[in-house]
């Protein structure tokens, strides 16, 4: 990482423009305060068109079955599981960013990590649409939880890999829900003492009467603490029981002891992506570029090559361990994988989240923020098809030949795919238009410890 | 009886520091600082006693790990125990995900519970004092005037000598 390290130690400050905190709070609060840009109105558009067309396919597809989908008996799980585990692993890097960078406190997450956690949500509530969906009686979707019932009580399936993640899923939205929430209080009163009229009003109840009390900072500092110390586990424990969905089955490619951190650095890696790619569009429509720098760039630049470079690691081990372990199935999926009919979608994930990444260590890549944007699409796109090679080449060839079978999604599902982007950032546009963006105390708190107790910035301080 | 609250405004915490540690060294009673962010090291000078929600945190995930494993067991192997392919009624390694899931469900809900309780924020509070701009960029220090330590028309100097901005007394009835 030498050459990364060097271009960080450059003397490039974290918050750009010498901001007093008033002027951090204008910044933040005024966007709120007027109208929607019409680039707003664009986005916000775009997005809700994707999100009515996923609306009507999905409830034509209630409607009719799930006999709408490119299914069929040899490949069970296709596009609603790929999706479902895409999104649950985009949801990862806020809580990274959120919980993890804050225990090892790393201050430049305070300018993205209130976005990075709103991310987290809004991909969460886009993840758990697909079981739910898939399910194809939705309106039963509560028999996944264990309450009396007249059934005997017939209880759920404990020992069902599925049902743990009703439970990690379930338990991940709520904290991060609460992490979230709790992390805006501060911010929220902030707007409040600025609002007038119905504003006020709301962000006085939601605010939940803060003061700003030096007992209150002491409290909630220590409980931010609290709840990133449980969140740090919780985001590796999440996307751990989502891959034993797959490593508790006996299906080959899909039996492995290596998909537990496999999935977990693969949702880091595909998390980072996301939050480049929405922080590289946030900072130039909402003009933040004084408070999402260079420095937040390069920083995830870094997460990047990293987490992309485990992953090429965790494809290379799936492939010596197919080789080595002899079993004739094991060795079949992985050749089927690489040269059988989805050959272009392996090779495709390969390119874009193995080689693509790599690009990162030319110092003209990565300082042009065009072209960070494109990795970071690339690496999505790329961490997509992982999901969609992991599940669907490892079912459409099976134990018996004479079931082979092929798939190809149906209009339906293509529709429930744009329709979870569209929620994904229908969501995210009434966040940008409604509640900070920016956690406003926390980037005041930066400046001034940069600033050192005389006011005056310290060159050699900020680069530490 | 009435009590006599002051109130100083800086500009920056290290002059809000510097005045509370002289309110201390004095032996005048500070009652609160109202801050935009937390300052470091403010606790020790205002006398913030540490927090205990850290024990809070251990019970509820303690009585989350144990009613989660509880509930398994019961369901599984007590209330109706189902052969599943042959595996244990009472399989604990299977059981563990869920019991690690509601023990971090219920210490990260009590932790966030205890400190709104603890802390008394909730939807309709109502404010005894306006303190303007403390959510933006003023930081204020209230302290409670008693003759003793300092007597009332001293205390603007003391904001002035450590560069306040604003100032104000408030009577309260008590």
């Amino acid at each position: 990482m030498n050459a990364l390290e060097s271009a960080a130690a450059a003397p490039v400050p974290l918050i750009g423009g010498d901001k007093s905190p008033a002027r951090v709070t204008r910044d933040v609060a005024s966007p709120l305060e007027g109208r929607p840009t019409s680039l707003w109105w664009v986005g916000f558009l775009v997005a809700f068109a994707a999100l009515a067309a996923g609306v009507a396919s999905v409830a034509y597809q209630i409607k009719v079955g799930i006999g709408t989908w490119g299914l069929n008996r040899t490949v069970g799980w296709g596009f609603d599981i790929t999706n479902f585990v895409f999104w649950v692993g985009i949801g990862h890097a806020g809580t990274l960013i959120s919980a993890v960078l804050l225990l090892l406190r790393q201050r430049w997450r305070t300018s993205i990590n209130r976005s990075a956690e709103a991310m987290t949500i809004f991909a969460v509530i886009c993840a758990g649409i697909f079981p739910l969906i898939h399910m194809g009686r939705p309106w039963l979707a509560y028999w996944v939880f264990p309450y009396p019932n007249t059934r005997g009580s017939l209880w759920v399936n404990f020992r069902s890999a599925l049902l743990w993640d009703v439970f990690a899923i379930g338990t991940y939205f709520t904290i991060s829900l609460v992490f979230w929430y709790l992390g805006m209080i501060p911010d929220l009163a902030t707007l409040r003492d600025r609002a007038k009229g119905i504003r006020r009003a709301v962000f006085r109840f939601l605010s939940l009467g803060w003061n700003g009390s030096a007992r209150t900072w002491s409290r909630y500092e220590l409980t931010c603490v609290l709840l990133a110390g449980l969140a740090t586990p919780l985001v590796v424990s999440v996307h751990s029981v989502v891959s034993t969905d797959f490593a508790t089955s006996i299906v080959p490619g899909w039996h492995t002891t290596v998909f537990p951190p496999y999935f977990v650095i693969g949702a880091i890696f595909s998390g980072f992506a996301m939050v480049l790619t929405l922080m590289l569009v946030a900072r130039k429509t909402m003009r933040f570029e004084d408070y999402i720098t260079k420095r937040h760039v390069l920083a995830m630049c870094k997460v990047l090559v990293f987490t992309g470079s485990i992953v090429g690691l965790a494809y290379a081990t799936e492939l010596f361990t197919a080789w080595y372990s002899g079993n004739p199935y094991e060795k079949f999926v992985f050749a089927n994988r690489a040269f059988g009919p989805f050959a272009w979608a392996y090779w495709l994930m390969v390119a874009c989240n193995v080689a693509v990444p790599q690009l990162l260590w030319i110092p003209r890549v990565r300082d042009s923020l065009l072209a960070v944007f494109v990795v970071s699409i690339l690496v999505n796109v790329g961490m997509w098809f992982e999901r969609f090679v992991i599940i669907v080449t490892s079912l459409h060839r099976d134990f018996l030949p004479s079931s082979w079978s092929g798939y190809v999604p149906t209009w339906v599902e293509l529709g429930a795919l744009v329709g979870s982007f569209g929620l994904f950032f229908t969501c995210f546009f009434l966040f940008c238009r409604f509640l900070p963006m920016i956690a406003m105390f926390e980037v005041k708190a930066v400046i001034a410890e940069e600033k050192g107790p005389h006011g005056a910035a310290h060159g050699d301080r900020r680069a530490a | 009886m009435s009590r006599r609250i002051h109130v100083g405004f800086f500009e920056n915490p290290h002059d809000l520091l510097s005045a509370a540690r002289e309110c201390r060294e004095r032996g005048v009673a500070i009652l609160d600082a109202r801050t935009p962010f937390p300052i470091h090291g403010i606790d020790d000078v205002i006398g913030i006693p540490r927090s205990r929600l850290g024990f809070v945190c251990c019970a509820f995930g303690a009585a989350g790990l144990f009613l989660g494993l509880l509930l398994q067991h019961w369901t599984s192997a007590v209330d109706w125990p189902i052969n599943v392919g042959g595996k244990p009624f009472d399989s604990l390694p299977a059981f563990v995900p869920v019991g690690f899931e509601i023990m971090i469900l219920l210490a990260g809900l009590g932790t966030a519970g205890a400190f709104l309780v603890r802390s008394r924020l909730r939807p309709g509070r109502k404010e005894p004092i306006n303190l303007e701009r403390v959510t933006d960029d003023r930081f204020a220090l209230v302290v409670e005037e008693k003759d003793a330590a300092l007597p009332g028309e001293e205390y603007a100097l003391l904001w002035r000598r450590h560069g306040a901005v604003d100032a104000f007394v408030e009577r309260i009835e008590s």
